[in-house]
């Protein structure tokens, strides 16, 4: 390890930009972290020789470097992520090249086929194993997350996949269909199936963690003399009562008329915020009657409004 | 999982089109829902896969027609040594005497093929 970069490079400080090209593509092909998968230390060393290619295969980055203006530290790339820090998880297993044994039960078959296959040298060895996973992306409506639906999918080798879409799914859950994926090898189990759910959004509805929250337009006096209005809900609408003297903006609450949690199996409620509309064509009564109301019960409703607080 | 256009952004250092190409050539291989959106969804893996791919093609210039060969190889080392772990692991979990049993073989038969070789 050293502060030096050309010492890093293991080249001269005259060297030239060919050279500093040539030497690190030398160096990257051995210390490769994914080309060397067994020898820890190489990440370090990788990244090291890296950050100090990535100035000196830069002129000007060079020029600073060389007169002092920059040093070798505090230019390290953000931490790569290795292939080989992946390689050996579940998910790595679909880039093998060749039917292995997966998990713990196909291990415990290959065993008992290899001790099976004792005294008999010639007999081509065949491995039972699990078929591979397969994974679907899967876009549903709106109520359907909340409510809960039945859904099919056609998969890619022209089964159909149906699966049940639990109350309260959120966007981005994965359902894991066990033994839907891939058949296995030689009677091993077959693969399983992951769904990945796609939420579209809905033109009233919207949902933070279990609750539901919309707008709901009001005319003006059901605004301020109060009254019963119908509103929507996840499973239907349903009465509320407005309360007198409500404002634009007011938020009222419709308990337990939120979404089922998928754990608890608690429900969150439905937050309705007023938004008053006033009438789609002008009135020449109202207006009529609210000039003259003005006249006489002028009040500002800025009074107190923008100070400091 | 990420989609296309967030994996891209991530990597920061692959075009669209030239990543589709490794897609077709089976070289990154993403979950893919042909009638769904998003059509592609790019787990941890690929995308360390497409830094390592990036890595042999911009920075050590393995060329296009080379890189078959090389995948192949990485793919069947990382196979290899994914099931040599797992043997590993199994033979951890044994009771004393049958690892030293196993090792015992392993020695004779590591020492017979020295003698051969």
């Amino acid at each position: 390890m050293s502060d030096d970069l050309y010492e890093t490079l293991g080249i001269s400080r005259d060297a030239g930009q060919d050279d500093i090209k040539r030497r690190y593509r030398q160096l990257a092909k051995e210390l490769h972290p994914d080309l060397n998968p067994d020898k820890p230390d190489v990440a370090e060393r990788f990244s090291e020789v890296t950050a100090a290619y990535d100035i000196l295969s830069d002129p000007e980055k060079r020029g600073q470097y060389d007169r002092g203006e920059i040093d070798a530290k505090g230019h390290e790339r953000p931490q790569q992520q290795f292939y080989r820090d992946f390689a050996d998880t579940p998910d790595g297993a679909k880039y093998y090249r060749q039917e292995g044994f997966p998990d713990d039960e196909a291990l415990h078959d290959f065993f008992s086929d290899l001790f099976q296959g004792r005294g008999d040298d010639r007999r081509s060895f065949r491995m039972r194993a699990r078929g591979a996973d397969v994974a679907y992306n899967l876009t549903i409506d709106f109520l359907e997350a909340t409510k809960g639906a039945k859904k099919r999918v056609v998969m890619a080798d022209g089964r159909n996949l149906d699966l049940t879409i639990p109350a309260g799914a959120r966007d981005r859950q994965t359902l894991r269909l066990k033994g839907r994926g891939q058949p296995g090898f030689e009677g091993g189990e077959p693969g399983d199936a992951f769904v990945e759910l796609h939420i579209r959004p809905h033109n009233i509805f919207e949902r933070k963690d279990n609750d539901i929250h919309m707008h709901l337009p009001v005319s003006p006096a059901e605004a301020m003399l109060g009254g019963k209005v119908s509103v929507p809900t996840i499973e239907g609408a349903v009465t509320m009562t407005v309360p007198k003297g409500s404002n634009a903006g007011s938020t009222l609450r419709l308990r337990g008329k939120g979404i089922v949690d998928q754990r608890t199996g608690q429900r969150g409620d439905q937050y309705v915020h007023l938004k008053v509309v006033l009438p789609k064509s002008a009135d020449p009564t109202l207006e009529d009657m609210l000039r003259r109301w003005q006249t006489d019960h002028s009040y500002d409703p800025r009074d107190g409004w923008g100070e400091s607080g | 999982m990420k989609t296309l256009t967030e994996v891209i952004i991530t990597v920061g250092r692959i075009e669209q089109a030239e990543l589709m190409r490794w897609v077709d050539l089976g070289w990154i291989a993403p979950s893919r829902s042909p009638k769904a959106e998003p059509e592609f969804l790019f787990s941890d893996v690929d995308e360390a896969r497409i830094h390592m791919i990036c890595d042999l093609r911009q920075n050590m210039m393995v060329e296009e027609d080379t890189m078959p060969l090389v995948l192949s190889l990485l793919d069947q080392m990382y196979a290899l040594r994914h099931q040599m772990n797992a043997l590993t692991s199994a033979i951890q979990e044994q009771p004393g005497e049958v690892r030293d049993a196993i090792l015992k073989q392993l020695k004779a038969t590591s020492s017979r093929n020295q003698d051969v070789g």
